[in-house]
């Protein structure tokens, strides 16, 4: 349901809450999908913050791990004109120089060698490398973050979820979401951030390998779970009712498509029933045999013709049953003679010259 | 990478769009070769290559590195080295690709002093010259150095950067006379210059000869 996440996102923060928030899961089983559909939704919202369909008026992409001109790349094959990037899409690249060694480097090449300019930066209105440079404006945005290795890398958890929850609260963001690995980080690092965030979209693979192991047997399964993955979406409504969606993504060229599936309830169902070998229903026939056997260990009357109520049935209907009176005959043939004699135990000590405690060692006849 | 001298199945299998390129490989198998070939083709294609050499007479390199540079900024003397020769490749009016080729990542933590963090900033790094710079990454990983749960992260990262994966692992049946191992090739299918219905996975037998090596499928050679 990759149109009800960008719908919800599109639609953006109501008076006096939080801005919704997405956490896009993915990992290395599928990972060229789960950026692909990032890069969906992020296009599919620009184009709509471009046409004046959303509350936001522009996105603000903060890209880690790719550099901006894929964004831009992927954003223009969406049919996205130069300047509607120009006028709604903003990108802080955090791509091509994160540390600053490339500053440093120039600076030593700018030593070195005085005449040599500076490699000029293609910096243009939509890239841009200062976080105030690009924020001056005071219109509502989206905010896309990539919290992918180098983010996490760099900061601890709580000051990224400090940071997240500061940008949900903030009035002029509509909403927020971000991209993660999960298999690259511990898992609470993905529990703090699905916390965070109203909607939690991950990206599995399509076909999950049974044996988890890295033979040349299991690459079918990589084949396909390079070019098809699930999308499944759990997505919390404003009344606390939860919703699980689930489509299939493919990866079509250099897009990826969603195809609607069946709902995820019937999903659900399938494979919550046990996949056992034995049956665990009972035929009609079943049912009335095992009425009809009678326990051994029923209580038995004495001297009484036995009246068997084995809970089933009623008692009446009990002795017309040609078994059970037979076996009450032969019952009440045993029954006197257990009923007439008493049991008793005789005992009598062997030795009396011995006292029974005596602190004589038992065993120290004996030759070992 | 550069198609060259073509027809042989790894060649096939890796295409021409994959920018990074790692290669993963074990005791059993070693995957040396794979750096060799994909080294000559670059430098056959007409490009140049930083080749990061520090598997070979790593003491030497060491000593170097030590002494060219105070403890811990040694990676970002690496990287410095490596754009100054890529520009002055670009500069000098070479047409060709530059490939930047690290043999292997395992030495480069023990340059950075066990920090992986700081290997992972680096590779950044490298990954900004091929997109900015149209350069090519290879990277040589010893996987089995980093089959355990708590250090697969340099492993795991370098597998999210590549776009091309060659593993080398020895026979799953055991020795044979005439193939010395199997390469699985995993393309995994960026989202520029890919034709959309080409095969990801590939699976196939080597032999390495005297000069080059033998690449074919299982079974099809008598």
């Amino acid at each position: 349901m990759a149109e009800a996440v960008v719908r919800c996102l599109r639609d953006g923060r109501l008076e006096g809450e939080h801005a919704p928030a997405m956490t896009l899961e993915g990992s290395l089983q599928c990972c060229p999908l789960a950026a692909g559909a990032m890069l969906h939704v992020a296009a599919a919202l620009a184009s709509q913050a471009a046409a004046g369909k959303a509350q936001a008026r522009g996105l603000v992409i903060v890209a880690f791990d790719r550099s901006p001109e894929v964004y831009l790349d992927f954003m223009r094959r969406r049919g996205l004109d130069a300047n509607a990037l120009g006028r709604c899409v903003r990108i802080l690249d955090c791509y091509s120089d994160p540390l600053g060694w490339k500053q440093k480097i120039h600076k030593q090449m700018h030593q070195e060698n005085s005449a040599k300019q500076l490699s000029t930066n293609k910096e243009n209105s939509t890239v841009f490398r200062n976080v105030k440079d690009g924020l001056k404006e005071k219109a509502k945005r989206i905010f896309v973050l990539l919290l992918t290795r180098s983010m996490l890398r760099h900061a601890s958890v709580s000051s990224i979820s400090g940071l997240l929850s500061n940008l949900r609260s903030h009035e002029q963001v509509s909403s927020i979401f971000w991209l993660i690995h999960s298999d690259l980080h511990e898992p609470k690092v993905s529990r703090a951030l699905e916390c965070l965030s109203t909607m939690v979209a991950s990206v599995e693979p399509a076909l999950v390998d049974p044996l988890c192991v890295e033979s040349p047997g299991n690459m079918s399964f990589l084949e396909q779970n390079y070019s098809k993955a699930k999308f499944v979406v759990r997505l919390k409504r404003r009344n606390g009712r939860v919703k699980h969606l689930y489509e299939d993504l493919h990866l079509e060229g250099n897009d990826v498509q969603f195809v609607s599936a069946p709902s995820v309830g019937t999903e659900v169902n399938q494979s919550l029933v046990p996949k056992v070998q034995f049956n665990l229903e009972l035929s009609e026939k079943e049912r009335t045999d095992r009425a009809n056997v009678v326990l051994p260990f029923e209580h038995q009357g004495k001297g009484e013709p036995i009246q068997i109520y084995d809970g089933r049935r009623s008692l009446p209907e009990a002795q017309q049953d040609p078994n059970l009176i037979a076996s009450a005959l032969v019952d009440e043939i045993k029954a006197p003679k257990s009923g007439t004699t008493k049991g008793e135990i005789h005992y009598i000590r062997d030795s009396d010259d011995e006292q029974p405690d005596s602190d004589e060692d038992p065993d120290d006849d004996l030759d070992i | 990478m550069e198609e060259y001298g073509g027809g042989d199945l790894l060649t096939e299998a890796m295409g021409s769009a994959a920018r990074v390129v790692v290669i993963e490989d074990c005791v059993e198998a070693p995957g040396a070769f794979i750096l060799h070939l994909l080294l000559k083709r670059a430098l056959a294609g007409g490009g140049a290559a930083a080749f990061l050499a520090l598997a070979q007479p790593f003491a030497h390199y060491d000593r170097v590195l030590r002494k060219m540079v105070e403890q811990g900024k040694v990676l970002l003397q690496i990287a410095f080295e490596i754009q100054r020769m890529v520009e002055a490749n670009k500069t000098g009016g070479n047409e060709g690709q530059v490939t930047i080729v690290v043999d292997d990542i395992s030495l480069l933590e023990v340059v950075a002093h066990g920090s992986v963090d700081d290997v992972l900033d680096f590779l950044h790094y490298c990954l900004t010259f091929t997109s900015e710079m149209d350069c090519s990454l290879v990277i040589l990983i010893h996987k089995d150095i980093y089959a355990g749960e708590e250090n697969m992260d340099l492993l795991l990262h370098l597998r999210y950067l590549a776009d091309l994966v060659v593993k080398a692992a020895p026979l799953s049946t055991g020795l044979a006379a005439d193939v010395h191992g199997q390469l699985s090739v995993v393309n995994k299918g960026t989202f520029h210059k890919q034709s959309p219905k080409s095969q990801k996975v590939w699976n196939f037998h080597f032999k390495v000869k005297e000069n080059g090596a033998d690449f074919f499928y299982p079974g099809s050679r008598q």
